[in-house]
């Protein structure tokens, strides 16, 4: 068995797994960086159609932000209940999380489509185009995640994730917290700082 | 030597045989030939590519080829030698070189790396399908290739003036190599932070390994920005959004932020790695450690960092105004420091040495000295008012070939010459290898150093021809004999490669260099180190004790994981799901096959994860 002992050494005796994650998170800031930078850029440049002030519910998508930063609360829970082998809170803890993250895609499939009602398609004007590509991009993202965690949670009913496997569960967890930083900077500069100008009339 | 007296058979399996097993495989160091020869043929075909342009361009008035071909040509010749030559042939020495420079037996992923190799692979032949499958378009064969140049301008590339397939295949095969870019990016800063055999610490890290990994991280943080660009236009393009729809509000400039934020990481994604060989050969051939390893190091990464930070000066014909300009003015003078540092130290390094003119020392300083004239020029156009007259003319054509065919080409050539005997036990020959050398100095100095006259004399680029009263026949008629001469020593090249076949075994250690890759059999065993060597030295092998003894046999059982194919799965969805979107002008069909193409990514995923396979 000496070959598991060297075969599993690393320089800075970290998983490679937790550094290879750590280094796509770097590159996925600046995939969303890219997409948040263009949405500032094209903010008050649309030439028809409805725009922010019009249009985006502050008060409903504070709710979906408070959803989704709870579930942030609940995989930290799952990842503790994991850690010391506690079966049934693992379970909960994880469906906590995909559920919240589930209901989180509910919200946004109701604004996406309330705002379509309302005359802002995703062609629309620049507005609609930037923003459907920003949220949509990072709905993707949690809609990943939320397939991530309930594969956690199958493999936690078939009894194939202990405290050995919470690594796995780490490495999701880190995931699911960037998804949601990444919201808490899409919710700030889209939903709270409006720069475009009121209707004049 | 390992033969003579093994008093037990060796503890680790003999490489497996066969197609299956390459298909199957996720030993970095067949993932390695794998990107090579790949990347050999894409980079043979953009040659050829760029030979037809030199025989359109040979004399004034010629019609060889129409100039809506030679817009297929010369938009092709750009992505095929970056995205398909360039970057996997440097790929192809990341993965062959590094896990050996470093002590390690694989990368960190090893099916990772299986899967950025087809995605490559897969994505380079959907770009270049694109000039066969004309008739599926209702079109001929050879008019439906991108036609918009390697930087994709919008709104040129936008659907109301490329309506046809043509920008489709490259939008998409352009997103398909980002991700085989990224998943390698991932991997090899990975394998380098975590994988370094006991004692190779990170200044004792070979050059070429500290150049490839500055590298990755300009690839995971540059590739993500391209993407979203093209992600902008594939939607004007199938979707009708606006992005970059003047008319609409939108700004075709972002396109060109977007391209560039990539667009100039990117060149020094090409040339790190070209000067991380040349740092390796130098100081072999010199018989003296690098001059100043440190400083090379650190320049490297201040490369890095200050290649952030120069994009705009590709724009600044686009009156981005004073104070951008001359930020970017600056930034582009300063980041010539590190790299005028590197010039002194290599010259440094040969300096009082022992020079031994074998063919890759004569690639090395090839390199360096072309690079030099590459970035002089590249320093004239560092200043605005110099840029204005030489931008989108031969001028700057023939900079940037000095960078990356002087530059990054020689160095790889370098590579070549250098790791063969490593890779496939048998040393290139000298005499056809000097000749080799000479016709390629030769004939690009003739192709692409009368390209700074025509440029200055007003010739612009992507033209597919001039007028007889211009003064520009001269010129271009010695650029296309520089060019067929260049033809002819890679011609030689593969001669050489030929009669390799016959040449005795190299051994472990032909010239006798210091890194920890020559320390093993050449080609290495599957698990590459009998024993991970502990190392003390940043030159192991030529200092006394510099790493522990590594037998040739393993004296307990190595474990060398087993291949798998789900890699290749997961790659053929992503194809097919851009195979989807390409076919967009028919609804149903195109959401069919994405979807089918998205469930074969899923299963190969699911598969890929929960197979058994121990690393």
């Amino acid at each position: 068995m000496s070959h598991a002992a060297t075969a599993h050494h690393t320089s800075t005796g970290l998983d490679n797994r937790k550094i290879a994650f750590w280094t796509f998170i770097g590159s996925e800031c600046l995939l969303f960086g890219s997409l948040i930078a263009t949405y500032l850029v094209y903010e008050g440049r649309s030439v028809a159609g409805p725009t922010t002030h019009e249009i985006l519910n502050i008060p409903l998508t504070t709710i979906s932000t408070f959803d989704l930063l709870m579930s942030s609360l609940a995989m930290v829970l799952a990842l503790a209940a994991v850690h010391r082998g506690d079966k049934v809170w693992a379970r909960v803890w994880l469906a906590t999380t995909a559920g919240l993250g589930t209901i989180f895609l509910g919200f946004q499939v109701y604004e996406f489509q309330h705002f379509v009602h309302e005359g802002l398609g995703f062609t629309t004007n620049l507005f609609g185009s930037t923003f459907f590509t920003l949220t949509g991009f990072h709905g993707a993202h949690v809609l990943v995640g939320v397939l991530w965690l309930t594969t956690l949670l199958v493999r936690s009913f078939q009894g194939k994730l202990g405290p050995d496997k919470a690594l796995n569960v780490e490495i999701a967890g880190l995931y699911w917290h960037f998804v949601d930083v990444v919201w808490i900077v899409i919710f700030t500069v889209v939903y709270l700082i409006q720069t475009t100008p009121l209707p004049t009339a | 030597m390992a033969t003579t007296a093994v008093p037990h058979a060796p503890a680790a399996p003999a490489a497996p045989r066969g197609l299956w097993s390459w298909i199957t495989t996720t030993d970095h160091k067949r993932i390695g030939v794998l990107y090579g020869v790949s990347a050999f043929i894409f980079f043979l075909i953009g040659g050829l590519e760029a030979l037809v342009m030199r025989l359109q361009l040979g004399a004034p008035g010629a019609s060889v080829v129409s100039a809506e071909f030679y817009n297929q040509l010369f938009t092709m010749h750009g992505t095929t030698m970056v995205f398909l030559a360039i970057m996997p042939l440097s790929a192809a020495f990341f993965n062959f070189i590094i896990p050996l420079q470093i002590g390690a037996r694989d990368v960190a992923f090893p099916r990772l790396n299986a899967f950025s190799y087809w995605v490559f692979l897969l994505g380079a032949l959907f770009m270049n399908a694109s000039f066969l499958v004309g008739p599926l378009f209702g079109a001929d064969a050879l008019s439906v290739a991108p036609n918009g140049g390697w930087f994709g301008y919008a709104n040129l590339t936008s659907p109301q003036y490329s309506p046809g397939p043509n920008i489709d295949f490259w939008v998409l095969g352009l997103q398909i190599l980002g991700v085989a870019s990224l998943a390698a990016g991932f991997n090899f800063i990975t394998t380098i932070i975590n994988m370094r055999a006991p004692g190779m610490s990170l200044m004792r890290m070979p050059v070429f390994t500290w150049m490839s990994f500055v590298t990755q991280f300009l690839i995971i943080t540059a590739f993500p920005v391209i993407t979203i660009g093209l992600v902008f236009l594939m939607f004007d393009r199938l979707f009708g959004t606006t992005f970059y729809n003047v008319a609409a509000g939108g700004d075709v400039l972002l396109w060109q932020h977007l391209f560039w934020l990539f667009g100039h990481p990117e060149v020094y994604i090409l040339i790190l790695p070209a000067m991380g060989i040349v740092s390796e050969v130098l100081p072999t051939f010199s018989r003296k450690p690098l001059f100043g390893y440190a400083v090379v190091v650190y320049s490297g990464v201040l490369i890095g960092i200050v290649g952030w930070g120069v994009w705009a000066h590709h724009m600044f014909s686009t009156g981005l105004g004073p104070i951008a300009d001359s930020v970017f003015s600056a930034s582009t003078m300063l980041i010539a420091v590190p790299t005028g540092v590197k010039i002194f130290n290599w010259i440094a390094t040969m300096w009082g040495g022992r020079l031994e003119f074998r063919t890759p020392m004569l690639f090395a300083i090839g390199f360096i000295s072309m690079f030099i004239i590459g970035g002089l020029s590249g320093v004239m156009h560092s200043s605005p008012p110099a840029d204005l007259q030489q931008t989108d003319t031969y001028f700057v054509v023939a900079h940037f070939h000095y960078v990356l065919f002087g530059g990054a080409l020689l160095g790889l050539f370098a590579g070549i010459y250098y790791w063969w005997p490593k890779v496939f036990g048998r040393t290139l020959r000298e005499g056809p290898g000097k000749w080799h050398f000479w016709l390629m100095l030769l004939g690009m100095n003739l192709t692409f150093f009368p390209m700074h006259f025509s440029g200055l004399l007003g010739m612009p680029r992507r033209i597919y021809t001039y007028g007889a009263d211009l003064g520009l026949d001269t010129f271009n008629l010695i650029s296309t004999i520089g060019a067929l001469l260049t033809g002819v020593g890679l011609l030689v090249f593969m001669y050489n490669v030929w009669a390799s076949r016959s040449q005795p075994a190299a051994g472990k250690n032909p010239w006798n260099a210091a890194t920890l890759e020559w320390a093993i059999a050449s080609p290495p065993p599957v698990y590459n180190f009998a024993v991970l060597p502990t190392v003390s030295s940043r030159l192991p092998l030529w200092t006394e004790g510099g790493a522990t003894p590594i037998p040739d046999t393993p004296p307990e059982p190595v474990h060398v994981p087993g291949g798998s194919y789900w890699p290749l799965v997961t790659a053929l969805g992503i194809v097919i799901m851009a195979i989807g979107a390409l076919m967009h002008r028919a609804l149903v069909p195109s959401l069919l096959t994405g979807i089918a193409g998205a469930a074969v990514v899923v299963v190969g995923i699911y598969r890929w994860a929960f197979e058994p396979f121990e690393v």
